[in-house]
């Protein structure tokens, strides 16, 4: 963990309420697609805890969605401002268990960190199948993105407006090597059912500290309770409990 | 050369500034970040006889200038703490804890006490009778003066450890309590734990908190925990531990003025866990800017 101070250089709407943020500054401590980063915001006493969607040299691009009145505060910063976060947080996605053909399944905001993800599996050659679900035409972002990266992209949409009317589910077809998935509690539930091949889910909890002093995150899991901050977000699909 | 060393019932501490039970675990987490040996002591996550799990998520909820945690003692046991991360404090810090037990029971606080009392590096026994986030114990035994009395009674019995008592804000009398207390044989007082708040979702239009309310915390409780201590100074001759918002060394001195002997930093560690190594920091250079060349000497200043 890392704290350092980010120069913001872009903070743009890519899609309803959904913003992309990148900057500049430290990301030394960044090891693993699924890790996060907890931001300090003028005139809120918490940080805001924000996926990360890709990192390195220098670069750090966050995509989060307002949901609150601290992602309202932050769709307002401008370039050139100066924020002060934690970096490195939480164990993030590991790639060495993808096998040949993973799917990665995102669903709304949890899209962001399969980006990062996805970008990794493919430098490593494998055939990265991204289905992606949102609850809307007007909440899609990021197809054309994870299209360029190589991936066979799907979208679903719950109203049907915008690529397959349903859930990320039913864009799940074949036998896959490996699962990694970010997005609702239902959304993981399912993926869960559907699958038989092993994977990892991250889960998101409302955090206090974010680097695992507080127990403010704290899950059950079939091997005890793990701390979604520091333990996670990431936990093996073998050791869930829903 | 300014002298931040502080005597608190028979220990010396470097400096008074303590992390506050809850906000640093076990120490573990921060001793990654930064070499821990730097503060005056840290209190341990409360502690218990059985290992909890606590409350359902989710435990936290911001507030202006705050948080409300209804964490619910999470811990693993004081069988665990005492066989893995007592001795890893012991490796990691090298001096006396505060050791922070908590119970639902006035047996289980005399086991808890029993247990911390052979463990050579507790310096200080806490006795949480102030958790505002359990059920059937906790705040249950702070909250009136003779039942404080018998759960400091009881733990004396069964230690030569100095037992420091923990103070809930949420009475009518603290001074009442914090008398009792006394009397009872406490070594000396913690104040204060946090405040009982809430938080309400305006989209789901039901409490924040699982737990339905939680502990408010964080610099907006520092002026509560100001006046409670410095009313609870004048009232008993024990030395306070003061709590409840700090976050800078103006207000560690701002603590010791109102009567705090030692302070305890909890929530600003959430934020910034840089903020206690910090705080030791720039105590010599905001003591200077204040004409204070030994600490120790503002405790109850703004009594005189």
């Amino acid at each position: 963990m890392r704290q350092s101070i980010f120069s913001i250089e872009t903070n743009e709407n890519i899609a309803k309420d959904v913003y992309r943020m990148t900057l500049s500054g430290d990301t030394s401590d960044i090891t693993a697609p699924g890790q996060f980063v907890n931001i300090q915001l003028d005139g809120f006493y918490l940080r805001r805890p924000i996926s990360v969607c890709d990192w390195g040299d220098g670069k750090l691009t966050l995509i989060y969605k307002i949901l609150g009145r601290g992602t309202q505060a932050m769709s307002r910063y401008s370039a050139g401002a100066k924020l002060d976060i934690l970096t490195g947080l939480g164990n993030g996605f590991d790639v060495e268990k993808a096998g040949n053909n993973p799917v990665l399944a995102g669903g709304g905001v949890g899209v962001p960190p399969m980006y990062g993800l996805a970008k990794r599996l493919r430098a490593m050659g494998k055939n990265v199948t991204v289905v992606m679900g949102f609850a809307s035409k007007e909440d899609v972002f990021y197809e054309e993105e994870l299209a360029a990266l190589g991936c066979t992209v799907r979208v679903a949409t719950v109203d049907g407006s915008y690529g397959t009317k349903g859930f990320v589910t039913d864009l799940m077809d074949s036998a896959y090597s490996y699962s990694y998935a970010c997005g609702p509690i239902p959304m993981l539930k399912a993926v869960y059912d559907k699958l038989d091949c092993s994977g990892e889910y991250s889960f998101e909890e409302r955090m206090g500290c974010g680097f695992g002093a507080c127990m403010g995150c704290s899950c059950k899991t079939k091997y005890g309770s793990l701390r979604i901050c520091k333990d996670g977000p990431v936990l093996e699909k073998e050791i869930i409990v829903w | 050369m300014v002298n931040t060393t502080i005597h608190l019932a028979g220990l010396t501490l470097d400096n008074p500034i303590i992390p506050a039970s809850g906000t640093f675990g076990y120490g573990r987490e921060f001793a990654e970040l930064y070499d821990i040996r730097c503060l005056g002591s840290f209190s341990i996550k409360g502690t218990t006889k059985d290992p909890r799990f606590g409350n359902p998520t989710p435990r936290i909820a911001e507030c202006p200038n705050g948080m409300i945690n209804a964490v619910g003692l999470q811990n693993p046991g004081i069988e665990k703490v005492i066989s893995e991360e007592l001795p890893n404090i012991q490796k990691i810090f090298g001096k006396p804890v505060v050791a922070n037990i908590g119970g639902f029971s006035l047996e289980e606080y005399v086991y808890c006490a029993e247990k911390m009392d052979a463990c050579d590096n507790v310096g200080i026994l806490e006795v949480n009778i102030s958790c505002p986030n359990v059920h059937g114990g906790g705040m249950g035994f702070g909250t009136t003066a003779e039942s404080a009395a018998s759960v400091t009674e009881a733990v004396k019995k069964v230690t030569t450890k100095p037992v420091f008592v923990k103070l809930t804000p949420n009475v009518t009398d603290i001074v009442s309590i914090a008398k009792a207390v006394e009397a009872a044989g406490a070594d000396g007082i913690s104040m204060i734990n946090t405040l009982v708040g809430m938080r309400i979702d305006l989209k789901r239009k039901k409490p924040v908190i699982a737990n339905t309310t939680g502990g408010f915390s964080g610099p907006a409780i520092l002026p509560v925990a100001l006046a409670q201590v410095y009313r609870v100074y004048d009232a008993v001759q024990i030395p306070i531990i003061g709590m409840g918002g700090i976050s800078s060394a103006e207000d560690v001195i701002e603590m010791m003025l109102a009567g705090a002997a030692a302070v305890q930093i909890g929530a600003a560690n959430l934020v910034n866990p840089y903020i206690c190594r910090d705080i030791v920091a720039a105590l010599p250079e905001v003591m200077q800017k204040y004409g204070i060349t030994n600490l120790e000497e503002c405790t109850g200043g703004a009594h005189r």
